[in-house]
């Protein structure tokens, strides 16, 4: 780090911590201002907007520099932060300024008076997020960088139960802050195992240590776990669809959009960079569970009812994916497969860059409809696009771009993938080398299931007539909210149509990493994108949407001009039905009933049926994560027992506690003199 | 890009559009003979298509401009389809831009459209027709794409001119996991275009009707769109599996003399193919829509098995 004195001598880490500075600052004003609602909406949510824009410019330089290293002298005595700045914290950065500049505008028009937490306090708790997202990336020693985690989870946990009163809401922040502990010790101790019994916690130090295949392995299971539960893979995905819910929608489009993706960075972060030599069946793990977490999602997320559980699980399938994709470069890696395992990494980090927009854009736009209608049952909504246009058309290019269709990113980074996996040959094991075709047909089954979720999801809610009265009434999102969303829906767009710009940036940390990147191949074709060689794969994205828009246009004009475009409005036809209403439309239950029945053996189902005589029936079926009966019951119990046990030790009384105290130190007295 | 390359496109795409609805007719055409019913015109669908466009489109009142915009937009890439798919020349342009991935993405595209489009105007039966459209999609979908990586697995290339280049030209032996896959991809072929045994493009009876529900409400313009584009979609699945597992005769050069040679080609396997699909739906009933599931998750696995096949006889 340079003088502070003097801006035009700056690195890039200096801005950024000028703007994780400035975050805390204006967090600080939120406090000062603790109810002026006005004020904490209209002035300070855009100026950390503004911050994030910078941050975005800074990150975007900083991912082709190198590594740039400072140490901070806060803290303990004689434990200052270290930090450092290189590709792979700079290409998550762009990820968290990118999405946060949305999010935070379209907060500025979303938080309303007199819900929950005050006003003041929320921008607090937000912007004190946003800084400790950005100091995980930063830290280059585990203090600095377990002290950013926690905080990461405590302002997320305040931001989730902000509506505090709803004792749902405490129950989901409780699970939510119990995961994220338990997570936090296993990273803890990977830690403890990565620093190889040198007491020097800095990730400089890690890096130089050769740990034993058996330690490494350990270290790398811990690191799967602990992450794994911030990032919401099976079985410890529990609290998203809880957390996600109960948060104000700004705040499940950030944990959602980029706190999943920051626990990605962690897994990242060990495996391919502290940890030196990788070991394959690292890989298959990693590749297994993501595509059985993403399989789970999908197939969960398509029977939802209310549409921020449904945004939830289809996270939980997005996150599997990445993981998959993840798991495969290391397979890669372990084999010393240079180029394939570059394309896979490109594949997942375009991923996490896709779904990063698109689900935060979808977030909002619950959160938009939320505030227009009051409801959150997907049973209960319709007919929104007449309502809210400025709602409906950036969630069609959200919901286009997560159910992975050209020409927007989601297709770029599933795309990418199956590339990846389809080269596949010459494994070492014939075992990995079949395992990699069927990896292959299931990431394409859950890409179509996908599809099928979001046009339930966009269906249900904005197509159709209302479901119910007061529909009709909605008001469309005002100024900021459009304005976030725009935001949002561009980064949408630039994904999908700049995939080699895209890939240009994550070139970096590809070539960090993994030693390779696509780049050279990319270079001569800027629109084309070819990974590998023209023969063997391209696609060109922005001449996809070109070639559909030409032909929509000459279509246009050439029925206008050889015939005519007269037009009649009638009422619906519907087979000449005529006593038709609103309540005959799929719910968002029959929607999904057919996924329900095919894939029965993936849920713990109850059906009530009605009997014939009942005077006035009801069919009623609830549909339950069987992962909550089968393992966290038991555990819970289990704890339960052991605390009773535990619980026999306390009696009350001071004579009892002083005899504790007295058999231990006779105990503690024995020990030491042998 | 040649003059020739570009001329041979634009022949590919008038070609689709002048010949989609012709083998509609002439499928029509053989399984009304094949039944015992007085066969239409072979030209039929092309007066529909007129009829169609003459009429004056009536539409429900609260229809969005989704609705609107969904049959232009499902017609341009069921055309995309056509372009890229190698039908008389793989010397196409247009081909780079879009391989076989993103054909099977291009194809979901258009499936997600028609659903949203029929969920719009909120009546039972459109949505019905989404909720099955997309039951039938998500499992034909990566069937599909099952298939087609049997053959990138053999020729190593995703991109469908290699594809079929590197096919025609290889000397003649049975790939037993194309074998698989053809049998997949007639499977899935039937599913996707709304044959029966999946489907009945026949019908209006609400128990039965999957693609029909969903543009029930349309008309006019909008209609003879949509049911362009559904016979070009039914020639560019026949297209696309001749290409692949029948792939002589497809020019390579864009010299003019080759393309004049590759269209009666073309012609003639068209005829075929389209007589056979005739046989299929007359010999094949109904299947009842849980039925569905079954059939295509049979295609799925039989796909999966020839990719299998193919890593264990260690093909590509």
């Amino acid at each position: 780090m340079t003088s502070f004195l003097h801006p035009a001598t700056w690195v890039h880490l200096d801005w950024v911590l000028v703007v994780v500075v400035a975050w805390l600052l204006i967090g600080v004003l939120g406090v000062l201002a603790l109810r002026r609602f006005r004020f904490v909406a209209i002035v300070l949510f855009p100026i950390g907007a503004v911050f994030s824009v910078l941050l975005l410019a800074v990150s975007l330089s900083a991912v082709f520099s190198g590594p740039e290293v400072a140490i901070l002298p806060l803290g303990l005595p004689q434990l200052p932060f270290h930090l450092r700045l290189d590709s792979l914290s700079a290409f998550f950065l762009i990820l968290i300024s990118g999405v946060s500049a949305g999010v935070s505008i379209f907060a500025a028009g979303y938080f309303r008076q007199g819900e929950g937490t005050p006003p003041g306090l929320m921008c607090l708790e937000y912007h004190v997020f946003l800084a400790s997202l950005v100091m995980v990336l930063l830290a280059d020693d585990a203090y600095i960088f377990m002290v950013a985690w926690e905080t990461m989870a405590m302002s997320s946990f305040f931001l989730v139960i902000s509506n505090h009163r709803i004792p749902e809401i405490r129950n989901a922040g409780y699970l939510y802050i119990l995961v994220a502990h338990v997570g936090a010790l296993a990273i803890l101790l990977c830690f403890g195992l990565l620093q190889a019994n040198t007491g020097d916690y800095t990730f400089a130090n890690m890096r130089s240590q050769s740990l034993s295949p058996f330690w490494a392995s350990t270290a790398f299971v811990l690191a799967v776990f602990g992450f794994g539960a911030k990032a919401g893979l099976l079985p410890l995905h529990i609290w998203l669809p809880e957390a996600h819910p109960a948060a104000p929608s700004p705040v499940s489009a950030l944990m959602s959009g980029v706190m999943l993706k920051i626990a990605l960075y962690g897994i990242l972060r060990v495996s391919f960079d502290l940890l030196q030599d990788q070991i394959w069946w690292w890989g298959v793990l990693l590749m297994g569970v993501g595509l059985l977490t993403a399989l789970f999602g999908v197939v969960f997320s398509t029977v939802q009812v209310e549409m921020k559980r449904l945004l939830a699980y289809s996270s939980i399938e997005n996150i599997g994916l990445i993981c998959a994709g993840l798991g495969l470069s290391l397979l890669f890696m372990a084999y010393d497969m240079k180029a394939l395992s570059a394309l896979a990494l490109t594949a997942a980090m375009y991923h996490m860059l896709a779904h990063a927009f698109f689900k935060s854009l979808l977030f909002c736009s619950t959160g938009a409809v939320m505030h227009a209608t009051g409801e959150r049952s997907l049973g209960k909504l319709g007919g929104l696009m007449r309502y809210m246009p400025w709602v409906a058309w950036p969630t069609l290019i959200g919901v286009l771009a997560c159910a992975g269709l050209p020409p927007f990113g989601g297709f770029i980074a599933e795309w990418l993938l199956l590339q990846s996996f389809l080269f596949t040959t010459g494994l070492p094991s014939s075992f990995l080398d079949m395992l990699v075709p069927v990896m292959a047909a299931l990431i394409a089954l859950i890409a179509a299931l996908s599809g099928y979720t979001m046009v339930k999801y966009f269906g249900v809610i904005f197509l159709g007539q209302p479901r119910e009265e007061n529909l009709a009434h909605a008001h469309d999102a005002g100024p900021w909210e459009r304005l976030g969303m725009v935001w949002l829906v561009l980064g949408c767009v630039v994904l999908g149509l700049m995939p080699s710009q895209v890939i240009a940036l994550i070139d970096p940390i590809t070539k960090l990493l993994v030693g390779t990147g696509l780049a050279h191949t990319l270079a001569d074709s800027s629109w084309l994108l070819v990974p590998v060689s023209i023969e063997r794969a391209s696609y060109a994205p922005a001449i996809f949407l070109l070639g559909v828009l030409a032909s929509m246009g000459l279509a246009f004009f050439l029925v206008r001009k050889l015939y005519h475009g007269r037009l009649r409005r009638v009422p619906p036809w519907d087979c000449g039905y005529p006593w038709q209403t609103a309540r005959m439309q799929d719910t968002a239950e029959g929607f999904g009933q057919p996924i329900r029945q095919i894939f029965a053996p993936f849920f713990r189902m109850k059906r009530e049926l009605p009997s014939a005589f009942d005077v006035q029936p009801s069919y009623k079926v609830t549909v339950e994560d069987p992962l909550w009966y089968w393992l966290y019951l038991p555990v819970a119990r289990l704890v339960e027992r052991i605390s009773r046990v535990v619980g026999l030790l306390q009696q009350g009384r001071i004579a009892v506690y002083l005899m504790y105290s007295f058999v231990t130190l006779i105990v503690v007295l024995l020990a030491v003199k042998r | 890009m040649s003059w020739l390359g570009a001329l041979s496109q634009l022949l590919a795409l008038v070609m689709a559009l002048v010949l989609a609805p012709l083998l509609t007719g002439w499928v029509n055409q053989w399984r009304a003979r094949l039944q015992n019913k007085s066969a239409p015109g072979l030209l039929q669908p092309y007066r529909m298509l007129h009829k169609l466009f003459n009429k004056e489109s009536v539409m429900a009142e609260h229809a969005s401009s989704l609705y609107r915009t969904a049959p232009y937009i499902i017609f341009s890439c069921m055309l995309l389809a056509c372009a890229i798919i190698p039908t008389l020349s793989t010397d196409l342009p247009l081909s780079p831009a879009a391989d076989a991935i993103a054909l099977v993405g291009l194809f979901a595209l258009a499936r997600v459209f028609i659903s949203l489009a029929a969920m719009d105007v909120g009546t039972a039966f459109g949505s019905l027709g989404a909720r099955r459209e997309m039951l039938v999609g998500f499992l034909a979908e990566p069937a599909l794409l099952m298939v087609l990586f049997c053959a990138s697995m053999i020729t190593r290339s995703t991109s469908l001119t290699t594809i079929v280049e590197t096919l025609a030209h290889r000397e003649f032996a049975i790939y037993p996991s194309l074998l698989l896959a053809g049998v997949a991809f007639t499977m899935v072929s039937l599913a996707e275009n709304a044959r029966v045994p999946v489907d009945n493009p026949d019908t209006h009876l609400e128990l039965t009707m999957i693609h029909e529900a969903m543009i029930l409400e349309y008309s006019a313009r909008h209609l003879a769109l949509l049911e362009w584009a559904a016979s070009l979609k039914l020639f560019a699945y026949s297209c696309a599996g001749l290409a692949i597992f029948f792939p002589w005769g497809v020019a390579e050069a864009n010299s003019p003399l080759a393309l004049l040679l590759a269209l009666p080609v073309l012609l003639f396997k068209l005829a075929i193919g389209g007589f056979l699909l005739a046989v299929i739906e007359t010999l094949s009933a109904k299947m009842r829509i849980f039925r569905v599931p079954e059939f295509l998750g049979t295609a799925f696995l039989l796909s999966v098995l020839g990719l299998l096949v193919n890593v264990l006889l260690g093909v590509g």
